[in-house]
């Protein structure tokens, strides 16, 4: 099997530790990433949940397996063409370039919603109304403040930003949204331990090991307030601040509240290299996810011979959940090379 | 997708040969709008519009309050494209929003249900021996002056500034419930941020106030205001919305909708009966336009025979920030060249 390749198309988390996993058993592997650094959606990030570990750790981690001498990286390489032809598949980037291999491994990934669809909250028009990305990004440069550059004394965050909404077309669950505003607003609370921050949601879903604990902790610790409502609309007040109207469905009360940051917990989607690609290859499936053979038996590989899938190119997946799905897709990488 | 893509939404509207609807309820409360309307389409715009006599009710008030059935409406509605096919026209224009809204809802109907489209063919044949086209477009008055608001821009006297100080005067544009909330992609821009007076408001001079109520209903709601003992939460929510814009010191409200308007307007009478207040700093409310009525004004046309007279909210103090010259003595002369009843408190509504 020495010398068999894979081409693997995304350097995100699932592609870095599916090339590093193929490199270990000796194939040959390239990596194709469309962006200028591979860590894909990791580069956004400051800490982890549930553990606040540092994403720049995780980062290094990923960066140092990408040297392996089995794996050639290609940064800036946009894939626009996938074929299968004389039993082996071929990558075309945007420049004519043709990379080719035995196996393709799909792991492009996601993107987040793009919150100026829900007009209502005011995205894009109001500058107080931010995402959970650009909240991060804060976080990235260690400072919270309003448009105006002050410190924030009320913040809101409103979950299900584009998932589990009819009314955008995306039915299903992010999975780490809920997560991801527990953490952030804890983050929040240890940077500013006056400002008030109040949690909207529809369900706090903690599926995760010791996402619960951690829910938990942001109440009793952090005095987090979670109110259960959909916050219907949000303006912007004489003095740039953000109202919010929502029904507190726990009280059963409309409720208005004015506050200096709104977050959209900002869903995933499909990015459009998962969509594009898998369209073309004939894996597209619900929502523009990439498809598996079965979801139970067979979830890394597709109808098509040699085409594998890693990672959120099939659905929102937690970071150790991707990691472990990749490892997976390498080992069947593997056998359909020891097969073939 | 720009930075506020809904902005840049732009609906089908036609171009020429419409036929109008006329509004039940605009023609009591404000008289002059669709006169207004038909001669800036005519005089102005050189547009040729059929206004036919034998107009009626397009049943929606009734039929949202749910007291006429969907039947009866489909039927009637039929009856007003007859006379839109008679015409020989293919583009409806609606002059009530409500009616825009329903014109829309039932010819959406028969697209989805045609089992509807061959009943009410059915039911008006039967009741009136007559056929009917469905329309090609339906677009509202609104639309057609945003359309062409800057052909109606180059004829216009005025501009909506404050002649003394030369600044754009601060406006509240509100947006009927029923022209963009039932079909979001028949609005120009969008349901959460319609386009249509916004961008009258901009292109004549004007500022648009973004208050923190902006998108909050009237109050106009007609179970709200046709039950006597749902009023309460008809003023209650036009109060809530004056509270909302007072900050920002408003010029004058303008509204596409007749119930938003009428209401906006008597509301703040009401407000003031009770509870002794105003929204302005002069106590003298703050004046509520159709678009007809604030295009009929920049355009120079007669305050009078706009219908201003017959405001609850007094428009004088409004012509005089643009510079408008008119005639107080004439104010209460009715067409018939009779003088029309004074009200008791003409202009300051707190004495």
């Amino acid at each position: 099997m020495e010398n068999r390749k894979v081409i693997i198309i995304g350097g995100g988390p699932a592609g870095i530790e599916a090339a590093y996993n193929l490199a270990l058993n000796n194939c040959s592997v390239t990596v194709l990433e469309k962006e200028a650094h591979i860590g894909g959606n990791i580069n956004n990030i400051v800490k982890l949940f549930p553990s606040f570990v540092s994403a720049d750790e995780i980062h290094e981690n990923f960066s140092q397996k990408s040297q392996h001498e089995n794996i050639k990286l290609y940064t800036n390489t946009d894939i626009t063409q996938l074929f299968f032809e004389n039993d082996l598949w071929h990558a075309k980037d945007a420049s004519g370039e043709t990379y080719t291999a035995d196996a393709l491994l799909l792991s492009t990934g996601f993107k987040t919603f793009d919150a100026r669809f829900k007009e209502e909250l005011g995205y894009g028009i109001y500058s107080g109304v931010i995402t959970s990305v650009e909240l991060e990004a804060m976080f990235k440069e260690g400072k919270i403040t309003t448009p105006e550059g002050k410190i924030p004394q009320r913040i809101a965050f409103l979950n299900c930003v584009g998932s589990r909404d009819e009314k955008v077309g995306n039915h299903y669950c992010s999975r780490v949204c809920c997560i991801n505003a527990v953490k952030q607003s804890i983050s929040i609370k240890e940077l500013l331990p006056d400002t008030e921050v109040f949690c909207f949601y529809m369900d706090i879903r903690m599926a995760g090991q010791f996402y619960e604990e951690l829910y938990r902790k942001s109440q009793e610790k952090h005095n987090v307030n979670y109110i259960r409502g959909r916050i219907s609309e949000a303006a912007a007040t004489i003095d740039n601040r953000v109202q919010i109207k929502c029904e507190d469905t726990l009280n059963q009360l409309p409720m208005k509240m004015t506050v200096d940051l709104l977050v959209l917990m900002v869903g995933t989607e499909a990015s459009d290299g998962t969509t594009n690609l898998g369209e073309q290859v004939g894996v597209k499936g619900e929502y523009g996810f990439a498809k598996s053979l079965n979801l139970h038996g067979a979830d890394n590989l597709t109808i098509k011979k040699g085409l594998f899938l890693a990672g959120s190119c099939k659905r929102p997946l937690t970071l150790p959940e991707t990691m472990a799905d990749s490892r997976a897709a390498a080992f069947e990488i593997l056998n359909y090379l020891n097969q073939n | 997708m720009g930075k506020q893509y809904w902005k840049d939404y732009q609906k089908q509207i036609a171009d020429d040969d419409y036929f109008y609807e006329r509004s039940c309820i605009r023609q009591t409360f404000f008289p002059g709008s669709e006169t207004a309307f038909l001669k800036m389409m005519r005089e102005v715009l050189g547009k040729n519009i059929v206004d036919d006599t034998n107009l009626h009710t397009c049943t929606g008030i009734g039929f949202y309050s749910g007291v006429v059935q969907l039947d009866t409406t489909m039927t009637i509605v039929a009856r007003l494209f007859a006379l839109m096919t008679d015409s020989g026209l293919k583009n409806f224009v609606p002059s009530c929003v409500t009616s825009f809204g329903l014109i829309n809802e039932v010819v959406d109907i028969w697209k989805h249900f045609p089992e509807e489209l061959d009943k009410a063919r059915r039911f008006l044949k039967e009741a009136t021996g007559r056929e009917f086209e469905i329309p090609e477009n339906v677009a509202h008055p609104s639309d057609i002056i945003y359309k062409n608001r800057k052909a109606l821009k180059e004829k216009m006297k005025y501009q909506l500034v404050n002649k003394k100080t030369g600044k754009p005067l601060q406006v509240v544009e509100h947006i009927g419930c029923h022209y963009s909330k039932i079909f979001p992609d028949h609005v120009v821009g969008s349901a959460e941020f319609p386009q249509v007076l916004a961008g009258m408001i901009d292109e004549w001079g004007g500022k648009v106030i973004d208050y923190p109520e902006r998108r909050h209903c009237c109050g106009f709601g007609f179970r709200q205001y046709l039950v006597m003992a749902n009023r309460g939460y008809s003023i209650a929510n036009s109060k809530k919305k004056f509270e909302s814009m007072q900050a920002y010191e408003p010029d004058f409200i303008v509204s596409n909708c007749p119930g938003c308007s009428m209401f906006m307007d008597k509301w703040q009478y009401t407000i003031a009966e009770m509870e002794d207040i105003t929204y302005d700093k002069n106590k003298q409310g703050i004046p509520v336009l159709t678009y007809e009525e604030m295009a009929g004004m920049l355009l120079g046309y007669n305050p009078w025979e706009l219908g201003f007279q017959l405001h609850q909210i007094q428009v004088e103090p409004l012509l005089d920030k643009i510079g408008i010259a008119y005639n107080a003595e004439e104010k209460y002369i009715g067409k018939s060249g009779m003088m029309l009843k004074t009200p008791e408190k003409p202009l300051n509504i707190i004495s």
